[in-house]
């Protein structure tokens, strides 16, 4: 199996050495801040629902701009002025995949969700950011079978 | 006569505006609490002087499927520096789904001295009120709990199979697509375990968010009155249970039927479908 991507390994053992519930809000707090919606360049409300991530009660939205190294930028917004969760994980998946080898994209669990978020997520809230994912890897998968 | 005054509540008190508490913000009587289901809001910005209470680590018994006991709410109520005497506003995300949860877990423990700030967090920050990440520095109170009293606004297992079998009053506050049985959880949520997809005998289907208006505002008396009483027919003087899938929902639902509409006797079936639609023996409806 493919390694993650570099970024997403480097948050993934940054959030394991995490022991409390304040630090881990606080991080994911900060990572939101650093949340950058999808530019007027690229998409403008109202989006095309082909983008909507299914499942994702905070109205995320993902696009996949190819690059000419056949790699993916990827693009997100997240419509719930209140999803800061999932700009949280929007914002890392955007460092973390954007530019990343896409057998490395594709290879992404959704189960990473709970290493950022902790295991008393709710459940509604895990479902939400674990489609954010797979939205991500979907595409991935979808440049590699075409390639 | 103030907006909420005007629309013809049972008991309107248990209701207060966002102007309301804009204008009660160093007010030593009051405690505002915000309760949320994503953990990052409060401390991504909350009212100014508020506490969060956390619906997980707040308020269940971190081994039991249940509510924290006596002395767990005399620590609760002490972290948050509240007394008897103090006036709870709980405000939230979601319509103020989880702020009405807490409230009815703090009516557990007789702590009735609470109310809910219509329209919830959304409300606040859309008006452009201030949001701070600042905590407040609480000075812990000392609270003498009473145990907690499961008798007054809470169901349990078997006497739901009573009440049903009395043909009693039951409203399902889940999507229609759970009701039916079509889906064993709600639209965006995991399968949670069900064994069964379906209803509780006698139940009637009133999503819980059919009670609040886009903004997370409760609608007035008469809209909820043309829900509750004309389409289901439920009469406020006859003992009603409430359900969802864990009894966070259904506590929105317990809410608007006891303070707003006056219900006399309404129960919070906190086991709901996650237990009724596992347990042996029990009958169901699709």
């Amino acid at each position: 199996m493919a390694d993650y991507p570099a970024k997403l390994q480097e948050y993934l053992d940054d959030f394991s050495f995490i022991t409390t519930r304040e630090e881990r809000v606080d991080y994911l707090i900060a990572i939101a801040d650093e949340f950058q919606p999808v530019p007027a360049s690229i998409a403008v409300k109202p989006y095309d629902e082909a983008h909507r991530v299914i499942g994702c009660e905070s109205e995320a939205f993902v696009w996949a701009l190819d690059r000419a190294d056949g790699t993916l930028d990827f693009y997100f917004d997240v419509l719930n002025p209140q999803g800061l969760s999932a700009m949280a994980m929007s914002a890392i998946l955007d460092q973390a995949c954007s530019g990343a080898p896409l057998d490395q994209v594709a290879a992404i669990n959704g189960e990473v969700v709970f290493t950022f978020f902790g295991r008393d997520i709710s459940m509604g809230k895990g479902r939400g950011l674990t489609e954010l994912i797979n939205a991500v890897v979907y595409q991935a998968n979808q440049r590699l079978k075409s390639a | 006569m103030s907006d909420i005054a005007s629309r013809g509540y049972a008991n309107p008190d248990k209701l207060v505006s966002t102007d309301w508490v804009a204008d009660r913000l160093n007010d030593n009587s009051l405690r505002i609490v915000e309760s949320n289901e994503d953990p990052l809001l409060y401390p991504s910005g909350h009212i100014p002087g508020a506490v969060e209470v956390d619906w997980v680590n707040d308020l269940n018994d971190p081994l039991r499927r249940d509510y924290l006991d006596k002395s767990g709410f005399a620590a609760l109520a002490s972290r948050i520096g509240i007394t008897p005497d103090t006036t709870v506003v709980f405000y939230g995300d979601k319509s103020n789904w989880w702020a009405t949860y807490a409230l009815w877990v703090f009516e557990l423990f007789n702590h009735t001295n609470a109310v809910i700030m219509d329209g919830g967090r959304l409300k606040w920050a859309e008006e452009g009120r201030e949001l701070t990440r600042e905590k407040p520095v609480i000075s812990p109170t000392t609270y003498s709990a009473p145990e907690r009293d499961d008798s007054r606004i809470r169901a349990f297992r078997d006497g739901v199979l009573k009440h049903t079998q009395a043909d009693g009053q039951l409203v399902d506050v889940r999507s229609p697509a759970e009701f039916s049985g079509e889906k064993l959880h709600m639209e965006g949520y995991p399968q949670e375990g069900a064994v069964r997809g379906g209803h509780i005998p006698g139940a009637s289907s009133v999503p819980w968010s059919r009670a609040a208006n886009d903004d997370g505002t409760f609608k007035n008396a008469a809209e909820l009155s043309a829900i509750y009483h004309d389409e289901i027919g439920l009469n406020p003087a006859d003992p009603t249970i409430a359900y969802c899938r864990i009894g966070e929902r259904s506590s929105h639902t317990w809410f608007v039927l006891t303070n707003l509409l006056g219900f006399a006797d309404v129960r919070n079936y906190d086991g709901s479908w996650t237990e009724w639609g596992n347990s042996v023996g029990l009958p169901i409806e699709k």
